[in-house]
């Protein structure tokens, strides 16, 4: 059942024009705003990746020189880490759903919203300013000393991540405060979905992780433009003390990458196996648990960097802990299968490629846990395989279970299914092709951000660039198919997945208030009883 | 352009607006976590550049900085226990004096700012570079800290004119203060972060 006209999304006689939308404080259109807008940084992301890649055919300058290299590995993360994964399930999904899952109209701070969007687009402005005027060169960590001393443009990079983590703080805040005060009549914590507990997570380390690194970048830029010494060993600063302060931030920014996708997939679970999600309390509580021991284990990042023994040991210990609420997910998830009635939908082939990718991902992550194997393994390419299956198998993956789970419900229209599974499957193997070998080549001591490589890595190398081919192809199958899907696809009803959250409950695509009447809510998420 | 689809009645959360508030502040604390966290790792390695470079601060000028911040704070917090009562015309007088109080606080901090870098103490100045390692990062530390924290201070005066002239045309008033409210909360915030940085830079010994 499709409402008058085509809802929020304007026609029928609604406002349409540019500027409907970019004022616009209706959280369903800044979630289409940040769709629209990552997505396309996305784009710009792949496409250095793909150049990354494809410089590595062949031996000495291909296609680029050393020092554009350094650049696009920089813009690449700067781009992929800031601009898509981090900003991506929380303020598209987040703010498109996470209003209508709680049962209210909006988000406690509509115009604060509007200005996080805003925030968003200027940093994002500024990154890919310093494309044309000469990109920073330091990796999207900015380690001192170097990024103190490069001639690129690090201020300003660094000034546009900073901006960033003002957009992404004030999001934080306003899903805090709208989960606290908007939840509507029976809504009680415990009757939340899942999706929610985890954004709800998320918005708390955004509040509480990232004003360190927003101040840690305008040390940097301090350091660069007037050289206050913190930093600088000269003038008796220290450049671990850089390291420390990213990573206390940098390490958390992991879960706002993860959490959320992780609540994508413990709606998607449920819904698809027809059963009441196994664990409901341990999937929640975990969240939190990820959220807290998150924060205390940044230290495994600088094993190498001259910490002692004993903060090693703590760092190490911290890390094998953080894996378990991770681990209790999964389990959940796999138990929710159990003896389920599995309709295989599209958003569960992702989700499956999802918990298969992430496994990978969470093991390969105690193995450089552990210290003397993260000696060997250290900024080797087995550390860029473990973040991609991280990042990019899990949070990524996530996030196109996400796209294919809800988009009928944003544009009121369905994609293609068979199309979908087949893009699901080519970009699994093409992830695979593409990052497998990476762990391999790391295990032989490939270090990661290097320009050239000796010929016993050629092979892999090899392989790893087809493996991206694949995945690219796989991307632009599966977008041809969801934005067709958006535009001409089928009109969908308004539940075709049978969910039971309170967003399956209104028109696809909603009207513009969510509810005509605040609904009243008597039973939990994935109560499926009396849906199809 | 006209807005039909924004929502027709944006209702009034009060503790919605202070919770946003509560979350806003501690992200400010969050901010003055990092640069605090700096000064006691040098503070451990160089225990003695930084008690000199401490001692050459003038206690006087931070000791009356933080009683006018502290008068300044109850100032506010009087403004809106008037506008709880009604009492226009004594909010504004309140908010005013709590803007002045900022005001001659910033003139203190200008004055002892300029004093330091008359003798080319400041990142970049002759006698900076000469300083040795540990107290070049004390002063690094304390330009960036307290300059961060008078940034803080203009927009809380900012913040406070605003409510200000929104308190004059009637739009903050006896039954929706809250805008007033979290402009003093803001302000003691300012305040409590001033506390902190005072022992800090000009006590340690
Ligand atoms: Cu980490």
């Amino acid at each position: 059942m499709a409402s008058e006209g085509a809802g929020y999304l304007g026609g029928g006689g609604g406002p349409n024009g540019l500027s409907s939308w970019i004022f616009s404080t209706d959280h369903k259109r800044i979630g289409i705003l940040y769709l629209v807008s990552i997505l396309s940084f996305f784009v710009v992301g792949v496409s250095l990746g793909f150049l990354m890649r494809l410089e590595l055919i062949s031996h000495g300058p291909t296609i680029m020189e050393a020092s554009t290299y350094n650049s696009v590995f920089t813009l690449h993360g700067v781009v992929m880490l800031f601009l898509f994964i981090i900003p991506a399930t929380p303020s598209i999904f987040g703010n498109f759903f996470l209003p209508i899952m709680i049962g209210a109209n909006d988000v406690s701070f509509p115009k604060l919203n509007l200005l996080s969007w805003w925030f968003y687009m200027a940093g994002a402005a500024l990154a890919l300013a310093t494309l044309a005027l000469g990109p920073a060169d330091t990796g999207w960590t900015f380690y001192a000393p170097y990024s103190l001393r490069t001639g690129t443009y690090v201020s300003l990079a660094v000034f546009a991540v900073f901006v960033l983590g003002l957009s992404s703080i004030l999001t934080g805040i306003n899903f805090v405060t709208t989960v606290h005060r908007l939840r509507a009549p029976g809504m009680g914590f415990w009757r939340m979905p899942l999706f929610v507990w985890a954004v709800y997570a998320t918005a708390w380390i955004q509040i509480v992780a990232t004003p360190i690194l927003g101040v840690n970048l305008l040390l940097v830029i301090a350091e660069r433009v007037f050289g206050i010494g913190v930093f600088d060993p000269a003038k008796g600063g220290d450049p671990i003390l850089y390291q420390h302060l990213f990573w206390i931030y940098s390490h958390p920014a992991v879960y706002i990458m993860i959490l959320p996708g992780m609540g994508i997939i413990s709606e998607i679970i449920p819904v698809f196996a027809r059963k009441v999600i196994f664990g409901y309390r341990a999937i929640a509580y975990s969240s939190l648990g990820i959220a807290g021991v998150g924060s205390l284990v940044w230290g495994h990042h600088m094993f190498v960097s001259g910490s002692s023994y004993t903060a090693g040991v703590i760092f190490s210990f911290f890390t094998f802990l953080v894996a378990i609420p991770s681990a209790i997910k999964v389990f959940n998830w796999v138990g929710t299968l159990y003896k389920g009635s599995i309709w295989l939908g599209t958003p569960f082939f992702f989700a499956l490629a999802f918990i298969f990718l992430f496994s990978i991902g969470g093991l390969t992550g105690l193995i450089l846990g552990a210290l003397s194997v993260n000696v060997h393994l250290h900024d080797t390419y087995f550390v860029v395989s473990h973040f991609h299956y991280i990042k990019f198998g899990g949070a990524g993956f996530a996030f196109f279970a996400g796209l294919h789970y809800w988009l009928p419900k944003m544009t009121g229209r369905m994609y293609n299914a068979r199309v979908a599974n087949w893009s699901c499957l080519i970009l699994f193997i093409g992830f695979n092709t593409l990052f497998f070998p990476m762990l391999l080549l790391g295990i032989e001591g490939m270090p990661r951000r290097y320009f050239d490589y000796l010929p016993q890595y050629s092979t892999l190398q090899i392989v790893s660039i087809v493996g991206s081919w694949v995945l690219v192809a796989g991307l632009i199958i599966m977008f041809a198919n969801l934005l067709r899907g958006a535009f001409r696809g089928a009109r969908t009803t308004e539940n075709p997945w049978g969910g039971a959250t309170l967003e399956w409950k209104i028109p696809s695509p909603p009207g513009r208030e969510n509810f005509e009447k605040i609904p009243e809510v008597t039973k939990g998420p994935y109560d499926f009883r009396g849906l199809r | 352009m006209n807005e039909t689809v924004e929502k027709v009645a944006s209702h009034r959360d009060y503790a919605g607006a202070k919770l946003g508030m509560w979350l806003f502040l501690l992200t400010e604390l969050g901010l003055f976590f990092g640069p605090l966290l700096l000064y006691v790792m040098h503070d451990i390695r160089h225990p003695e550049a930084f008690h000199a470079a401490s001692q050459s601060l003038d206690k006087t000028i931070g000791f009356a900085n933080t009683l006018i911040l502290l008068t300044s704070s109850l100032t506010a917090a009087l403004s809106v226990a008037s506008i709880r009562r009604g009492k226009t015309e004594l909010t504004l007088i309140f908010i005013f004096v709590t803007i002045t109080l900022g005001g001659i606080f910033l003139v203190n901090k200008y004055l002892e700012w300029t004093g330091k870098i008359a003798h080319g103490i400041y990142p970049g100045g002759d006698a900076f570079a000469e300083l040795p390692p540990g107290e070049a990062v004390f002063y690094g530390l304390y330009f960036f800290t307290t300059g961060l924290h008078g940034l803080h201070v203009i927009a809380g005066m900012i913040v406070l004119a605003v409510t200000a002239t929104l308190t004059a045309g009637g739009i903050v008033n006896k039954r929706d203060f809250v805008k007033l409210e979290n402009a003093a909360l803001y302000w003691h915030l300012v305040d409590i972060i001033w506390i902190f940085l005072f022992p800090f830079f000009y006590l340690i010994s």
